[in-house]
């Protein structure tokens, strides 16, 4: 018996206290509020980061489906006609990649900024800016992709390797438009005068989307490799 | 009662109507609405399941109405033997994802499963609040079907390709029914995806202090596990789904081969594999079987361990069994496709996982058995079905051994055999978990109690009707009975018609005794005795709180936990029982 009864305030208090410490977000309040934090109340931090994984973890499976079914197919193909990439497809790549760094180096504007490490909001704000700027740029990219195909009179239902390159990357466009979606509600929150925004809403946000750069790889070599 | 005094996190209750019964975040309010989704389901699978039994032993009998439902279907009340697939389609879907799916996953996962953690809420109650919608959407999307002019589509809720493929020249409903099938349940994967995900988020984040894994009920740990299966079925469906919707809409050719010709026409496609759909298919498929029943297994133990009034023989082993299903659940897929044509060794390597998943299915069996042995069980009608789920899944199991076996499932693949084996071990004794979990926690939700004499007779009368219809199953497989047929007009089945006219009786009077636990259930809603707060004695969290509980759960505390789930059996200042939130030590000796 006799388990001591600690108040959980003070466990949350202390997790809190770590984690704004230990960088990459927080929360600062900057504005005098009623003094009821809700930052402080709030004990959902892990779910964010737990949910993201599970996510990660459905979405790795649904490629590994279309994987499946673009081996089966490929391998019993008469009709497998593969296709040359258009060359935009790397620069999108690149522009992909480059997001990724960007955003590595805002998460660390974030972090510094909310430790007061002479870092302004504002400097935050344009490296997350930068890096919602340059995944627009890769989905421009892609639709210019598909334009060209298109172009070159290659449809969705032409042949086999089509489909799956319209399939596969018009799929993963649509995880990046989620991944803007995360960007802007950080940016959103970043802006507030109360800072509310959770390490962990940042680190979700960010592992999502180093994850889509990853998928894209992953895609780009699938669809890119003739088995 | 032991509680810290923290504040926990607060969505503000909600006073509009909509927000509060409508669109509400609320987990408890959610997983009524699922509960309440999937009785409209199951009672329109069961209509349909009457007017196919009606005509398979009526074959040329007008069924008063049902031309309303689909003129050409059913030109003078006659269903044509294409409508007959359409209703087939429509039963198998709406029972395997709108009820099996819905009832004991997320119906009762969603109310119990952050209360049993001692959560205030799950961890994204938007999310949840959207899976519930969108579960809303895809059944609305599938019933749509019923009224479009060629009606549901025919292909079987497996939808197999070609035939889901090709679209209308493959037969009525092929065209925009299959279509809206499709769509339909591309739609429940996502919804299924958001839910899975908070299950998951949810119990390993938001657990109180004190309730480590190995303290959650088992009925806790069948959802989490359930949750895990779930999402990674469904993300294979979904893009399944997406294919074979491209096939149909865009020209793609994804399962629709070459040089196919259905209604006298060359179909445009060329070099597709329909093996492809059946194996993303069934690998969502045979998981999806698991679904249905580890919440019941769950439900089932947590039940029978309150009404023993003694744990179970090992509480570690029926967990380590139930993640080890999970686990072969994805190893299994291909014992559905014996007879599709694939390569005969396959079906082998496919036979031997098949018949492992027996082993932690049996030990789970023989744990259950035990325990019961020597106990005196309180018999209520929860613990009924309890018992009733025991003996539809060993009943239904048994047939399992003999189709994991290719060349016995070749011979009785296409048989009633193998719709009798389904339904028991899968749909019924599921549905026994619900009805259980129905019993057992209907104080809990909604502050009254259920009339347990109606409730003891839905059981003996559900028990045995069921038994009455899906037991002859297996002997008219074993006669050589084919499946999907609307009608048996050859030979050798002539002779087995009277079997199908008892089973068809059985069908009408075991459907209609649920009309006395429809009435149960709304007349304790409204007329029960008001529920006290633990009315079963029984110790995990939900039954800490008033019933109904009240909207933020602990009332803005966290509970603090000491034990193990079940303490069952000692003495405590409470009886025979301690809670999991009560500081006391446990006594020894049993009363």
């Amino acid at each position: 018996m006799a388990t001591t009864i600690q108040p959980l305030e003070t466990d949350h208090e202390k997790q809190r206290l770590r984690q704004s410490n230990s960088g990459g977000g927080g929360f600062r309040n900057l504005a005098p509020v009623d003094g009821n934090l809700k930052a402080v109340d709030d004990h959902s931090t892990e779910p964010a980061r737990t949910g993201i994984w599970v996510g990660l973890a459905a979405i790795t499976m649904s490629f590994a489906a279309f994987t499946s079914a673009l081996l089966v197919r490929q391998s019993t193909a008469t009709d497998w006609h593969h296709l040359s990439i258009p060359p935009i497809v790397f620069f999108n790549t690149l522009i992909l990649l480059a997001s990724s760094v960007t955003l590595e180096i805002a998460r660390k504007r974030v972090a510094d900024f909310v430790r007061d490490k002479g870092v302004t909001k504002q400097v935050a704000l344009t490296w997350m800016g930068i890096t919602l700027g340059l995944g627009l740029i890769f989905v421009v990219g892609q639709c210019g992709a598909w334009l060209k195909l298109r172009a070159e009179g290659l449809y969705l239902a032409t042949n086999p390797n089509s489909s799956f390159f319209y399939v596969l990357t018009a799929i993963h466009a649509l995880h990046v438009l989620g991944g803007l979606g995360g960007l802007l509600r950080v940016i959103d929150k970043l802006r507030q005068p109360v800072l509310w925004l959770r390490r962990s809403t940042m680190d979700a946000t960010s592992y999502y989307w180093h994850f889509m750069g990853i998928l894209w790889l992953y895609v780009l070599m699938v669809v890119w490799i003739k088995l | 009662m032991s509680e810290a005094s923290a504040h926990v996190q607060h969505h503000a209750p909600p006073t509009s109507f909509i927000r509060k019964h409508v669109f509400s975040l609320d987990h408890k309010v959610i997983g009524k609405q699922y509960y309440a989704l999937a009785l409209v389901a199951v009672f329109i699978g069961m209509v349909l399941s009457w007017l196919m039994r009606i005509h398979l032993v009526w074959p040329n009998a007008p069924i008063p109405g049902l031309s309303l439902l689909s003129r050409a279907g059913a030109p003078g009340g006659v269903m044509t033997p294409e409508y007959y697939l359409s209703l087939l389609t429509m039963h198998g879907t709406l029972m395997v994802f709108f009820v099996l799916t819905n009832a004991p996953f997320a119906a009762f996962g969603n109310y119990f499963l952050p209360i049993q953690i001692g959560a205030e809420d799950m961890a994204f109650p938007r999310f949840n609040m959207m899976s519930f919608w969108t579960t809303f959407l895809a059944f609305c999307i599938l019933v749509t079907a019923f009224f479009v002019p060629d009606g549901p589509p025919i292909s079987g809720w497996t939808a197999y390709a070609p035939l889901s493929a090709v679209g209308s020249d493959a037969g009525p409903g092929e065209g925009l029914g299959q279509t809206l099938w499709g769509l339909s349940i591309f739609v429940f994967c996502i919804a299924s995806l958001l839910g899975s995900l908070n299950f998951i988020a949810t119990t390993l984040d938001l657990r109180t202090k004190g309730m480590t894994l190995s303290r959650m009920p088992i009925c806790t740990w069948a959802w989490f596990i359930t949750s895990s299966i779930a999402l990674l079925a469904f993300a294979v469906l979904m893009p399944a789904c997406l294919l074979l919707i491209l096939d149909r809409i865009a020209g793609t050719s994804f399962f629709i081969p070459a040089g196919l010709v259905i209604s006298d026409r060359l179909q445009p496609h060329s070099g597709g594999s329909p093996l492809l759909w059946q194996h993303l298919f069934w690998f969502f498929g045979h998981p999806e079987v698991y679904v249905a029943i580890l919440p019941a297994m769950g439900i089932v133990s947590h039940i029978m361990i309150n009404s023993m009034r003694r744990p179970l023989l090992s509480y570690k082993v029926i967990i380590y069994c139930m993640m080890a299903i999970g686990f072969l659940s994805y190893m299994v897929w291909g014992h559905h496709m014996f007879v599709s044509g694939m390569n005969p060794f396959s079906a082998l390597v496919f036979s031997f996982p098949t018949l492992m998943i027996t082993i932690p299915a049996t030990i789970m069996t023989l744990i259950w058995l035990g325990s019961l042995y020597g106990s005196r069980l309180r018999i209520t009608a929860a613990s009924l079905f309890c018992l009733g789920f025991l003996s539809m899944f060993v009943s239904g199991g048994v047939s399992g051994f003999f189709l994991a076996q290719p060349s016995i499932d070749i011979y009785l693949h296409a048989t009633y055999f193998v719709v009798g084996h389904f339904h028991m071990v899968m749909g019924v004794a599921a549905i026994f978990g619900v009805f259980a979990g129905t019993y057992f926690w209907f104080p809990k939700m909604t502050g009254r109690m259920m009339n347990e004499s109606l409730g003891k007779l839905h059981f003996w009368l559900t028990f045995i009707g069921t038994y009455c219809i899906f037991m002859p199953f297996h002997y008219l497989g074993l006669a050589g009975n084919v499946r999907r047929y609307s009608a048996f007009v050859d030979d050798f089945l002539v002779p087995l018609i009277p079997v199908h006219r008892f089973i068809t009786f059985a069908a009408l009077f075991t459907g209609a005794v649920q009309l006395i636990f429809i009435y149960n259930l709304i007349s304790s809603r409204f007329r029960g005795a008001p529920a006290p707060a633990n009315p079963w004695e029984c110790t995990s969290l939900e039954w800490t709180m008033p019933s109904p509980p009240p909207f933020d759960n602990f009332a803005g505390k966290h509970p603090v936990v000491y034990h193990d789930p079940y303490q069952y059996g000692i003495k405590s200042s409470t009886g025979d029982y301690l809670m999991q939130d009560s500081p006391e030590q446990p006594g020894t000796a049993p009363a």
